[in-house]
C-alpha cells in the first residue's frame, strides 16, 4: 500500500483562507444593501467594477510574477479589497475613479510587496488615500441621503454622461465640520442643519453604519475576527468624543454621532481588522485599534478631512510592528513577556 | 494568566473529613490558554471491551522503545526464550529494560523499521515465536510495603517500565527522585485528549482497582502531599469507574473539560493545580510529578504480578479496519498483523497513523513494531485524513495564537522559522512549543507550522551542539598552543643552557676533542665516499671497455658502499651523541648484523662469480678467488663480531681475521708474567736495598701475579671456547662499551688494506699470466691503496684525538637534552675529570700531533732525498753525510715529538681509567688489532718489496712505522692497564 507520509497533525478545520475571505465579503452585504437604499445603485455598480479591476489586476500580476492565477485568486483577498474599496468610494465615483484606486490598491500595495500576506498596508486603504489626494473633489461627492438615485442616473454619472454637481450633496461629518470651519459654531445654527440630526446620529448615515456594525458582529460570531480590532477602534473614538461632547457639547459632535458617522463601523470592523496590516498579538491589536479610533477623533475635529479612516489606518499599519514589539504575550513557564525583537 | 494555587500545608485528613472538605470546597479547574476541539472520534473503538492482540509469527523489539540509552542485548540469535524473559537490559542511568513478550527464538539481532517518523532502522532483537507463549518463572510481591522503595524503584527499571502515554520516559527516573525534592502533588494523566484514542478509558472502564494498586504504589515511591487524577469529562464511564475504585481511598479524580491538549503535561499540571513549569525545567521542580495511567497500571502488574512490561493496550481504529477497538497487543507486534487481526475494511489506506491525528506520526512501512509508547494505530481512509492541501500564505489571521497552549505567536515564529532567523524565533520562545499541532490544525492556510518549528528547533539544536563542539576544539586549540609554546620555552631555555654550558666549556677548551673527532669522521665518512664513487666508475670504465672482472669490481663497488655507509653512521652518530650511548649493543648487534649481511653476500657474489669465471675458463678466476677468500675472511671477522656483540661483550668491535683472541690472551699473559717477575725482582731487590716500600712492592706484585693468573685462567677458558666467548674476567661491563669511531675506523683500515691487498694479489697473477686486464687491476688497486691511506691518515688522527672522547663525549652530551647518557655516568665524569686539565692535555695533544706529523714528514722526505741522492749516486759522500745528519736530527726530533705525544695520549688514557676504570678490554683490543694491523703491513712489505715500485714501498714502510708505533703505544697502554686493573682489584 502506498502511505501518505507527512507530519502531524494529520487532522486540520476544513475551512480555508478563501472560506474566511468569502465571510468578509458576505458580512458587507447588509452594509451595501443599506447603502443602495439610501444613495442608490452607484455603490453596487461600483463594487462588481471594483471586483473586476482587482481581479483583472491580480491576475496580470500573478501571471508576472510567475504563479499559480487560479489557485490565488480562489484566496479571495483581491476581492475583499475591492469590495471594502469600492464601499469606501462614494456612489457618484466615476469609472476611472475606482478603476485608478482599484488597481493601484492591488498592483502596488500588494502584488509589488509580495501579495497576499506580504504588504505592510491595508491595500483598499491605499488606493482610497490616494484618490482621496489626487482627486479630493470626485472623492467627497456624497449624494444626499434618503434620495436614491435610480440606477440609470447611477450609471450615468458611473460613465460620466452625468454631471455630479447638481446632485452631490455633503456628509454629515462634511457638514459639521464646515459649520465649525469658521470657529465655534452656534447651537441655533446646527439645529438648521437636519441631516445632522437623524433618529440617533446623523441623517441616513446611522443606518449605513448599523448596517456594518451588524456584519461586523456575524465576523466576531463566525470567528472571523476577533472583538479586539473593532472594540478597540470604536473606544478609541468614541471615548474621547464622549469625553468632549460632555465638555462641550456645541464644539463637540456626540459620541453616538461620531460612532455612527461616515466610514466608522465599516473601519471598525473590516477594514482595522485585516489581519495582515494589523498588529498581531491581542494586547496589540486592542492598542493598535484604540490608536486607530483616536486618531480618528483627532482629525474628524481638528484636522483638514472631515473622516479619516483610512488615514488613521495607514498610519497605524506603519505601526503594528512597533506595537507587536512590545505587546507579545507571556509565553507559558515564563515569568513575564518579552520586549522587542531578539 | 492563572495564579498558582496557594496549597496550603496540608494535615493527612479522615476520609469523612475529606469528604466533608471536598463538599464544602470543590476541586478548582483552571484553565489553560488556547486550545481546540477537533472531533473526537472516539466513538469508533470505545464501545468493545479490550480483547486479547494477536500473537504473530514473529515480534520486532527495538532496543529503544523508550527516551535514553537503548538497551544491551543478553540473547543471541539462536537462544530460546520464554515469556517475560529479560532479553535486553538497561544500560546507564536513563534506559529500561526489555523481556521477551511470548516464548519462541531469537532469530536475529539487527536493524529493522522503527517506531520513529523518519522511517529510519535501528536495531532489534526478532523472535521467532513457537505459540506457547510459555511464561517464565515469575513471582509478584503480595505486600509491597515490605519492600524498600529502593527495591521497588529496582524493580521497575528491571520491568522495562517507560512512559506509556508517549514520551517513554523510563519510570524509574520519575519515580525515584531522590529526598530533596519533595512531591506536592501526584497527577494520574487519564486525560486522554486525542482524537481517536481510547486505550486509557477502556483500561479505566475495565481495570480500575488494578490502576489504583498502581497509583498506590506510585504514592508509596513519591509520598506526595495530594493525588490528583485528571479525567476528561467526555469519559464518563471511565470517570465513575475510577471514582468506585477509588473510594475511601485518598486519591482525588478531578473531571477536565474536554479541549486539545489537556493531556500534555503542563497542561494538565496547569488545569489541576495552577502551577506552571518554569521554561525549561522539569515538572518535579515544581513539585509535582505527572505519572500516565497506563503506566500506573503496568507498575501495578509489575510489582504485584511479577510480569514486566511484555504488552499494552493500543487502539485500532480509522476507517481502514472493519473491528476497530482496544487489543492487548505483545510489544514487538508488527503493525501489519495487528491491521490483519483488525480486519481491514478493503478500503485504501491512506494515512497509516501510529499514535493520535494531532502528534502521532504516518508509518512508512507497516512492519513497524507495536512498541511500549504506541496507545493507537490509525488506519485512516484518504477521505478520513486526506492529504494535506496545498500551503497558502500566512494572513496572520492570528487564529495559531488564539489557539496555542503555551501562549506563543505562531504566525511570528512562522516567519522567523522560514526564514531561517532562529534568532528571533528563539525570542519568540520557539523552545517552549510543545508541538501539540493545535495551531496547524486550526490554520485556515493549511501551513504545517509543527514541521516548521520542528525544523527550527533541530537548527537551534544543531547550532547548540556546534557550538559546544566549537567549543571545545577552541580549548583543545588553545590546550594545545599552550602546550607548543611551553614545550618551544623549555627547550628554548635548553637551548640556552647548552649555548651557556658550551660557552663556559669553550671557555675551558674541552669541547674541541669531540669536534675534531667528528670532522675527523665526516672525512672519513666523505672519503670512503670517494672511494665507493671511483669503484663504481672503475666498474663502469671496466664495464664499458668489456673486461671480464666486471662483477668482482661491481662488488667491490658494493663492499666499498657499505664502507661509506658505515663510516656516515658513525659521523652521524658522533654528531647526535645520544645514539652511540643509547642502548648501543642492540644497534652494534643490529649494524653488525647488516654488515654481516652484506659481507656475506657481497662473499657469496664473489664465489659466483668465481665460478662463473672458471666456468667460462677466464683468465682471472684465481684473482676472483682471492677476491672471495678475502671477502670470507671479512665476513667471517664480521660474524665472529656479531658474535661477540651479542654476546652482550663490552667490546662491541672484534679483531679482524687474523686476530686471535686466544693469541691476545696469551700475549696478555705473557705481559702480566714479565710484569709479574720485574715486579718481584723489584722487590727482592728493594729488599736486600732494605728499602721502606719493599712491602708495597711485594703487594704490588702478589696483585701482578694475581692478575696473572687471572689471565692464565682466562687464557684456558678462552682456548676451551674460542673464539665465541668473551673472557670471564673482563671487567665488568657496568658500561657498555661505546662503537668507538676509532675502532670503526681501524675495520675501515682493516678492510681497505684488505681490499687493497687483495688487488695488489690479483694484479700480480694478471701480471704474471698476461692476462688483459693487468693494467686495470693495478690502477684499481692504486686507487684502494690511495682508500686505505687515506683511512689510516684518518685512524691516526681519530686515534690521536680519541683518548680523550670518552669522557669529553659524554661530558659534551652531559648538557644536552639527549635521553640516553647514562645519568650516573656522565656526571661522575664530569665531576671526576677535571675539565681545566682535559682541555689544557687536549690543546697540547693537538700541538704535538703537529709537531710530530711536521717531524715526521720532513724526516721521511729527508730519507727520501737521502736514498735518490744515493741511489742515483748524485751527491758527494759529504752530502750524504750531511744528509744523514740532517735525516737523524729529523727523526730524533720526529721521534721526540712522538714520545711526548704517547706519553700525553697516555697520561690521557691513563686518566681516563683512573676515573672510568673500563679501557682494559678497549686497549686489548686496539693493541691486538694494531699488532694485527703491524703484521699485515710487514706482510705487504715483505711481498712489495721484490716487485713494487719504490714510492709504494715508502709509502708502505712509513706506514709501517705509523703501525708500529701504534702497536707500540697500545701494547704499552695495555701493559698499564693491565697493572692498573690489577691494582684496582
Amino acid at each position: 500500500m502506498s502511505l501518505i507520509t507527512s507530519t502531524s497533525p494529520h487532522a486540520t478545520v476544513k475551512n480555508n483562507t478563501g472560506a474566511f475571505m468569502r465571510q468578509v465579503i458576505y458580512a458587507t452585504l447588509p452594509g451595501l444593501a443599506v447603502l443602495t437604499w439610501q444613495f442608490g445603485w452607484g455603490s453596487v455598480i461600483n463594487v462588481l467594477w471594483a471586483v473586476i479591476v482587482a481581479l483583472v489586476s491580480e491576475a496580470l500580476f500573478l501571471k508576472a510574477r510567475g504563479r499559480n492565477i487560479a489557485f490565488y485568486l480562489k484566496d479571495y483577498s483581491a476581492v475583499v479589497t475591492a469590495v471594502l474599496l469600492g464601499l469606501a468610494l462614494p456612489p457618484t465615483a466615476p469609472w476611472w475613479l475606482t478603476l485608478i484606486g482599484v488597481s493601484f490598491a492591488i498592483i502596488v500595495a500588494k502584488q509589488l510587496y509580495g501579495g497576499l500576506g506580504m504588504n505592510p498596508f491595508n491595500p483598499a486603504m491605499v488606493g482610497y488615500v490616494l484618490l482621496l489626494i489626487s482627486f479630493p473633489v470626485a472623492m467627497t461627492q456624497w449624494l444626499a441621503p434618503g434620495e436614491p438615485l435610480s440606477f440609470v442616473q447611477s450609471w450615468q454619472l458611473f460613465t460620466g454622461q452625468l454631471p455630479v454637481d447638481g446632485l452631490s450633496g455633503a456628509t454629515p461629518l462634511d457638514t459639521f465640520r464646515t459649520a465649525h470651519s469658521a470657529g465655534a459654531a452656534s447651537e441655533g445654527e446646527l439645529a438648521s442643519h437636519s441631516i445632522l440630526h437623524g433618529q440617533f446620529a446623523g441623517l441616513g448615515w446611522e443606518w449605513v453604519n448599523l448596517a456594518f456594525l451588524l456584519g461586523g458582529l456575524y465576523l466576531i460570531s463566525r470567528k472571523i475576527i476577533t472583538w479586539h480590532i473593532p472594540v478597540g477602534f470604536l473606544a478609541g473614538l468614541g471615548l474621547p468624543a464622549l469625553l468632549a461632547w460632555l465638555i462641550d457639547p456645541v464644539r463637540f459632535a456626540d459620541p453616538l454621532f461620531q460612532l455612527f458617522s461616515g466610514g466608522a463601523m465599516l473601519g471598525a470592523f473590516f477594514i482595522a481588522t485585516d489581519p495582515v496590516s494589523a498588529a498581531t498579538s491581542r494586547m496589540g491589536r486592542l492598542i493598535y485599534a484604540l490608536l486607530i479610533g483616536l486618531l480618528i477623533w483627532v482629525i474628524r475635529t481638528f484636522g483638514g478631512y472631515p473622516d479619516a479612516v483610512a488615514f488613521s489606518v495607514l498610519l497605524l499599519n506603519l505601526s503594528a510592528p512597533f506595537i507587536d514589539y512590545y505587546t507579545q504575550p507571556r509565553t507559558y513557564g515564563h515569568k513575564s513577556s518579552k520586549r522587542g525583537v531578539s | 494568566m492563572s495564579q498558582p494555587q496557594s496549597s496550603k500545608p496540608r494535615k493527612p485528613l479522615s476520609v469523612f473529613a475529606r469528604l466533608a472538605s471536598g463538599i464544602r470546597r470543590p476541586a478548582k479547574i483552571h484553565d489553560f490558554h488556547g486550545g481546540i476541539h477537533p472531533p473526537e472520534m472516539k466513538h469508533l473503538s470505545n464501545g468493545t471491551p479490550i480483547v486479547p492482540g494477536p500473537l504473530p509469527q514473529q515480534l520486532v523489539l527495538p532496543l529503544n522503545m523508550h527516551i535514553g540509552a537503548p538497551a544491551k542485548p543478553l540473547v543471541a540469535p539462536g537462544d530460546k526464550v520464554l515469556k517475560g524473559q529479560m532479553i535486553a537490559e538497561p544500560i546507564g542511568a536513563v534506559s529500561a529494560a526489555i523481556h521477551a513478550p511470548t516464548s519462541g527464538t531469537v532469530s536475529a539481532i539487527g536493524p529493522r523499521p522503527i517506531q520513529h517518523p523518519s522511517g529510519m532502522d535501528a536495531v532489534c532483537i526478532v523472535i521467532d515465536t513457537d505459540g506457547e507463549d510459555q511464561w517464565v518463572e515469575h513471582q509478584g510481591i503480595a505486600d509491597y510495603t515490605d519492600k524498600s522503595p529502593a527495591e521497588l524503584v529496582d524493580l521497575i527499571r528491571h520491568a522495562g517500565i517507560a512512559g506509556m502515554g508517549g514520551a517513554g520516559f523510563p519510570t524509574s527516573i520519575k519515580v525515584n527522585l531522590g529526598d530533596h525534592q519533595r512531591v506536592e502533588q501526584l497527577l494520574i494523566n487519564a486525560v486522554e485528549c486525542e482524537p481517536y484514542i481510547t486505550a486509557d478509558d477502556r483500561l479505566m472502564r475495565e481495570r480500575a482497582e488494578q490502576i489504583v494498586t498502581g497509583i498506590h504504589i506510585l504514592q508509596y515511591l513519591l509520598n506526595p502531599r495530594r493525588t490528583l487524577i485528571g479525567i476528561e469529562d467526555n469519559k464518563p464511564e471511565a470517570i465513575s469507574a475510577i471514582k468506585r475504585a477509588c473510594k475511601g481511598c485518598d486519591i482525588e479524580v478531578r473531571v477536565v473539560p474536554t479541549k486539545y491538549p489537556s493531556g500534555g503535561e503542563k497542561q494538565l499540571i496547569q488545569l489541576l493545580t495552577g502551577k506552571e513549569v518554569a521554561s525549561g525545567q522539569l515538572p518535579a521542580q515544581v513539585g509535582v510529578v505527572c505519572q500516565n495511567v497506563g503506566t500506573a497500571y503496568a507498575i501495578k502488574r509489575a510489582v504485584c504480578d511479577g510480569e514486566p512490561l511484555v504488552s499494552r493496550v493500543t487502539t485500532l481504529t480509522g476507517d481502514g479496519v472493519s473491528q476497530p477497538g482496544n487489543y492487548e497487543v505483545l510489544l514487538g507486534t508488527p503493525v501489519r498483523d495487528l491491521l490483519a487481526h483488525g480486519n481491514l475494511a478493503g478500503l485504501d489506506i491512506g494515512r497509516l497513523v501510529m499514535g493520535g491525528p494531532m502528534m502521532g506520526f504516518t508509518l512508512h512501512n507497516p512492519g513497524v513494531p507495536v512498541v511500549k509508547t504506541t496507545n493507537c494505530i490509525i488506519a485512516a481512509s484518504p477521505e478520513e485524513l486526506p492529504e494535506p492541501p496545498p500551503e497558502q500564505p500566512c494572513i496572520r489571521c492570528g487564529s495559531c495564537a488564539e489557539v496555542c497552549p503555551a501562549n506563543l505567536l505562531p504566525q511570528q515564529l512562522y516567519w522567523h522559522a522560514k526564514n531561517d532567523d532562529l534568532e528571533k524565533a528563539q525570542h519568540h520562545n520557539l523552545m517552549d512549543c510543545i508541538e501539540c499541532g493545535a495551531c496547524a490544525y486550526v490554520c485556515p492556510s493549511h501551513i504545517p507550522l509543527v514541521q516548521y518549528y520542528r525544523y527550527a528547533k533541530g537548527e537551534v539544536r544543531q547550532q547548540a551542539a556546534d557550538q559546544v563542539k566549537a567549543d571545545k576544539a577552541r580549548q583543545r586549540f588553545e590546550a594545545r598552543q599552550a602546550r607548543i609554546e611551553q614545550e618551544q620555552a623549555e627547550k628554548e631555555a635548553r637551548r640556552q643552557a647548552r649555548l651557556e654550558a658550551n660557552r663556559k666549556k669553550k671557555e675551558a677548551g674541552p669541547a674541541a676533542a669531540s669536534t675534531v673527532d667528528v670532522a675527523a669522521l665526516k672525512q672519513a665518512s666523505l672519503d670512503a665516499s670517494k672511494a665507493y664513487k671511483a669503484a663504481v666508475k672503475a666498474a663502469k670504465t671496466a664495464e664499458a671497455e668489456g673486461a671480464d672482472n666486471l662483477a668482482e669490481l661491481k662488488a667491490e663497488a658494493d663492499r666499498l658502499k657499505a664502507l661509506a655507509d658505515k663510516a656516515k653512521a658513525a659521523v652521524r652518530d658522533a654528531k647526535d651523541g645520544a645514539p652511540v650511548a643509547a642502548a648501543p649493543a642492540e644497534d652494534t648487534v643490529a649494524k653488525l648484523k647488516k654488515q654481516v649481511g652484506d659481507a656475506s653476500s657481497a662473499y657469496k657474489a664473489a664465489v659466483k662469480a668465481a665460478k662463473a669465471a672458471e666456468a667460462e675458463g677466464a683468465d682471472n678466476v684465481a684473482e676472483l678467488k682471492a677476491q672471495a677468500d678475502t671477502l670470507k675472511a671479512s665476513a667471517d671477522a664480521l660474524k665472529a663480531e656479531l658474535r661477540e656483540a651479542k654476546a652482550n661483550a663490552p667490546a662491541a668491535t672484534a679483531p679482524v681475521a687474523q686476530t686471535d683472541p686466544v693469541a691476545e690472551l696469551k700475549k696478555q699473559v705473557g705481559d702480566a708474567s714479565s710484569a709479574y717477575k720485574s715486579a718481584v725482582k723489584a722487590a727482592k731487590q728493594a729488599e736486600e736495598e732494605g728499602a721502606d716500600n719493599a712491602a708495597e712492592l711485594r703487594a704490588e706484585a702478589d696483585k701482578l701475579k694475581a692478575a696473572a693468573d687471572q689471565l692464565k685462567m682466562e687464557l684456558r677458558d678462552a682456548k676451551a671456547n674460542a673464539p665465541a666467548a668473551p673472557p670471564p674476567s673482563a671487567p665488568a661491563p657496568t658500561t657498555i662499551e661505546q662503537p668507538d669511531p676509532v675502532a670503526a675506523l681501524k675495520k675501515q683500515v682493516g678492510d681497505a688494506s684488505m681490499a687493497y691487498k687483495a688487488a695488489v694479489k690479483a694484479a700480480k697473477q694478471a701480471d704474471e699470466e698476461g692476462a688483459d686486464n693487468a693494467t686495470d687491476l693495478h690502477s684499481k688497486a692504486g686507487e684502494l691503496k690511495a682508500i686505505a691511506d687515506q683511512l689510516k691518515a684518518e685512524l691516526r688522527d681519530a686515534k690521536a684525538a680519541a683518548p680523550p672522547t670518552p669522557k669529553a663525549a659524554p661530558a659534551a652530551t652531559a648538557t644536552t637534552d639527549s635521553p640516553a647518557v647514562p645519568e650516573e655516568q656522565a656526571p661522575q665524569s664530569l665531576a671526576e675529570v677535571d675539565p681545566e686539565q682535559a682541555a689544557k692535555r687536549q690543546k697540547r695533544l693537538k700541538g704535538l700531533k703537529t709537531a710530530y706529523n711536521m717531524a715526521h714528514k720532513q724526516y721521511k722526505e729527508a730519507h727520501a732525498a737521502y736514498e735518490r741522492a744515493e741511489r742515483n749516486e748524485t751527491a758527494s759522500a759529504d752530502e750524504l753525510q750531511a744528509m744523514q745528519v740532517k735525516i737523524d736530527k729529523l727523526k730524533a726530533k720526529a721521534d721526540n715529538a712522538r714520545d711526548a705525544l704517547d706519553a700525553l695520549v697516555e697520561e690521557a688514557k691513563a686518566d681516563i681509567r683512573a676515573h672510568t676504570g673500563k679501557d682494559l678490554k678497549t686497549l686489548k683490543l686496539e693493541a691486538a688489532r694494531a699488532e694485527s694491523a703491524l703484521a699485515d703491513k710487514q706482510q705487504e712489505l715483505e711481498q712489495q718489496r721484490s716487485s713494487a715500485s719504490e714510492d709504494t714501498l715508502e709509502a708502505l714502510s712509513s706506514e709501517l712505522q705509523a703501525l708500529e708505533s701504534e702497536t707500540q703505544i697500545a701494547r704499552k697502554a695495555l701493559k698499564q692497564a693491565v697493572e692498573e686493573q690489577g691494582l684496582a682489584e
